[in-house]
């Protein structure tokens, strides 16, 4: 589903990926971890088309496609879905507006028809009932004045609704508390499927505790040094990201 | 704050007044060309009304001769020149009116509810498109016209005591020339329960050869404890050229209450130049949303005076603007006495190589304690072209007052932008998206439902966009 061979990425002139090989096959899920400042937020966002990066080398197929040549739109109506780290508050457009004109375009995208305001307001009350969002949130203005936590089930809520196919979490998990946390992660479990790929950028190890990767990497300076299956997460919980650093080195 | 020093002698008299013959040795080479058309005007609809009325029009015009149009040495008028208008050889609109189906008049008002209505054509009060269903005693939904000759003395104690003619060149030439426009008095104690449409529809078809200039003149009193709703519209048929110089006085008597909507739909080619003064007695609240869409060089000057305690206004305005468009925007608040209110919200969205003005004046007397003003303008850039002008003032002389201002100029956010694009949304939908809930600030703080919608209506035409802010409620697809 994913390839990344040999990517380079800069920001304003400093290069933050310096080669990063992954390959993500249907139906994985990927945990990428790794200290401050590693590169692990940059290549969520490499992925999901933020204008702010370049990129000097490499190339990412995704379903057999060039996926940086594709507009962030495009990537996102090809199944790609980024929950952000820091989601962006949009005052003046409803939560319910924002995520029927998504799903629509993503729908017509598709050839499929465009779901009327009846039938995609049913499907939004499910999906809010599964993240625990109150109702009420469907016609406030998107992410404003929303809590932290809040706002991290919002991007899950999105999610939900327009069910990607490589669905990627940056730090998604950061800041929530573990009643959030658990919600988040049912929320992951539920899309879970043979056909869908999960890429989980987190700095911590405990929401792993709730969403069981069947890879686990570890990104530091810009490349990934240490790859394994879900007790590799245990292990850097316990030794910490120097224990990596070090192994790394020798 | 009458132009007159004096009540002006009400009286019924046809004495003839004479035009005083220094005025024409005062024309200058641009007020000249108007000499013809006034001296033609005299003899026609002039001959209309009591001495006082046409004292008052030649006084305006002797004004305007040597006044002539303001230009951009005068600070308030430094980012906006007038010269189109100015060389512009105008017609002044006839009464003959052009051919117009009830059909048009249907598509062109903003509204399509059963709302009490003004129709007018270049000016004219068109009885035949107009309807007005409430009726009691003293009320009045008509006419300047009319009321020039079967309202005379009510009209004199209102007419052009707020805006004075020689406020500038183009109050002069408005009240040289008053002759028809809208007349609303709501009598003590009523409400206007269905909102009032004035409907100013514009074309240069049909009617002379050559561009035509209509002077609408409109007169609203709303009496002591009364409440009204009042859409003020300015559509056109074609896209031609042609210029409305529109003068509204507005006045609030104790504890009265307007919502004002103001619609400025002209055609792309026309000049549109409005001076709307309001005068507010104690505990009186005046909401207004001023909005501009067309027109390729607008000037609108909104002045309020809270002349007693109490005394509220709510000014809100939005600017959408694209192509050669200039919109000025002036606003005054006079805050003379304690205890006033004044909020406003102007903003304004500029596409294209348009400009646009905000020039928003408030000034705190020595006497006005306890005064709360504010005042906030913002202006969204969707081209590397577009330039906005903001000119926030304060002047304040008491000590225990709350005023804040605050002005604004970007670009839409880039980061908005991009978590629109992520989810799917394409770049022109994604701009129509954060363009659309900009504006719906302004529209959301309109209190009455119907207006609101008015506003959202207008929204979503131009940002092909349902419903934002109020959710799913009417969105579908």
């Amino acid at each position: 589903m994913l390839e990344i061979r040999h990517l380079h990425v800069s920001i304003e002139g400093n290069e933050i990926l310096k080669g990063i090989d992954l390959t993500v096959r249907k139906g994985e899920v990927h945990a990428i971890m790794g200290p401050n400042g590693s590169g692990k937020s940059t290549l969520a966002r490499v992925l999901a088309g933020h204008p702010s990066y370049q990129v000097t080398q490499g190339e990412v197929r995704y379903q057999d496609k060039d996926l940086l040549t594709l507009a962030p739109e495009v990537r996102a109506r090809e199944g790609v879905f980024q929950a952000f780290q820091y989601p962006v508050e949009i005052p003046g457009v409803s939560n319910a507006y924002f995520l029927k004109a998504a799903l629509n375009e993503q729908r017509a995208f598709r050839g499929q028809e465009e779901l009327d305001a009846v039938d995609f307001l049913e499907t939004l009350k499910q999906k809010m009932k599964l993240v625990e969002m109150d109702s009420s949130f469907a016609n406030r203005p998107v992410n404003e004045g929303f809590s932290g936590g809040e706002k991290k089930r919002n991007e899950i809520l999105q999610m939900l609704v327009l069910e990607p196919k490589l669905a990627i979490l940056d730090e998604t998990d950061s800041g929530l508390d573990i009643d959030a946390l658990k919600v988040v992660a049912s929320g992951v479990n539920r899309l879970r499927s043979p056909d869908r790929a999960i890429l989980i950028v987190t700095h911590y190890q405990r929401l792993l505790n709730y969403i069981t990767p069947d890879f686990v990497h570890v990104l530091v300076d810009g490349r990934i040094v240490l790859s394994g299956d879900k007790q590799l997460a245990f292990q850097l919980e316990e030794k910490g990201y120097e224990w990596v650093r070090e192994s790394a080195a020798s | 704050m009458n132009g007159f020093g004096s009540p002006r002698p009400v009286d019924g008299g046809d004495d003839v007044v004479t035009m005083n013959p220094e005025i024409l040795d005062k024309k200058t080479k641009e007020t000249g060309k108007y000499v013809p058309l006034f001296e033609a005007f005299e003899k026609t609809e002039g001959k209309r009304g009591a001495a006082w009325i046409r004292k008052l029009r030649q006084n305006a015009f002797a004004h305007f001769c040597h006044s002539g149009f303001p230009t951009q040495r005068e600070e308030d008028w430094r980012y906006t020149s007038v010269g189109p208008i100015e060389r512009t050889p105008f017609h002044l609109a006839s009464e003959t009116l052009p051919h117009i189906t009830v059909q048009a008049v249907e598509r062109l008002r903003p509204c399509t509810l059963n709302w009490n209505r003004l129709v007018f054509v270049n000016g004219f009060f068109c009885r035949e498109f107009s309807h007005v269903s409430d009726a009691f005693e003293d009320l009045n939904i008509g006419s300047v016209r009319e009321a020039i000759v079967s309202k005379s003395n009510q009209l004199a104690s209102y007419l052009a005591q707020y805006v004075r003619y020689d406020q500038n060149g183009f109050t002069a030439l408005n009240t040289a020339f008053i002759q028809d426009g809208a007349f609303v008095y709501v009598p003590e104690g009523k409400v206007l329960e269905r909102p009032l449409e004035l409907v100013f529809i514009s074309t240069s078809r049909e009617t002379v050869s050559g561009t035509v200039l209509a002077q609408p003149r409109n007169l609203i009193v709303v009496g002591p404890s009364s409440r009204a709703t009042i859409v003020e519209s300015y559509v056109s048929i074609d896209q031609e050229t042609y210029c409305n110089n529109v003068v509204t006085e507005i006045i609030l008597e104790e504890s009265a209450s307007l919502e004002y909507l103001r619609l400025q739909k002209e055609s792309g080619r026309a000049y549109h130049v409005s001076t709307t003064k309001v005068n507010q007695a104690k505990d009186s609240v005046f909401s207004s949303t001023c909005v501009d869409l067309g027109g390729i060089l607008v000037r609108n000057d909104l002045h309020v005076d809270l002349q007693e305690e109490g005394a509220k206004c709510f000014l809100n305005g939005l600017y959408l603007t694209s192509n050669e468009q200039h919109v000025d925007n002036h606003t005054l608040i006079n805050h003379p006495r304690p205890k006033g209110t004044s909020q406003q919200l102007y903003k304004g969205i500029l596409d294209g190589r348009s400009t646009a003005v905000f020039s928003g004046k408030i000034f705190v007397h020595q006497d006005a304690q306890k005064t709360d003003a504010h005042q906030t303008n913002k202006n969204l850039l969707l081209s590397e072209e577009a330039t906005a002008d903001t000119k926030p003032q304060l002047e304040i002389y008491a000590d225990d007052v709350k005023c804040t201002h605050g002005a604004a100029v970007g670009q839409l956010d880039k980061d908005s932008l991009f978590y629109l694009k992520s989810r799917g949304i394409g770049e022109n939908e994604a701009r129509n998206i954060l363009s659309y809930a900009f504006a719906n600030e302004v529209a959301q703080r309109i209190k009455i439902p119907s207006i609101r919608a008015q506003l959202n209506d207008l929204l979503t035409e131009r940002y092909g966009h349902r419903s934002a802010g109020e959710g799913v409620h009417h969105g579908s697809a």
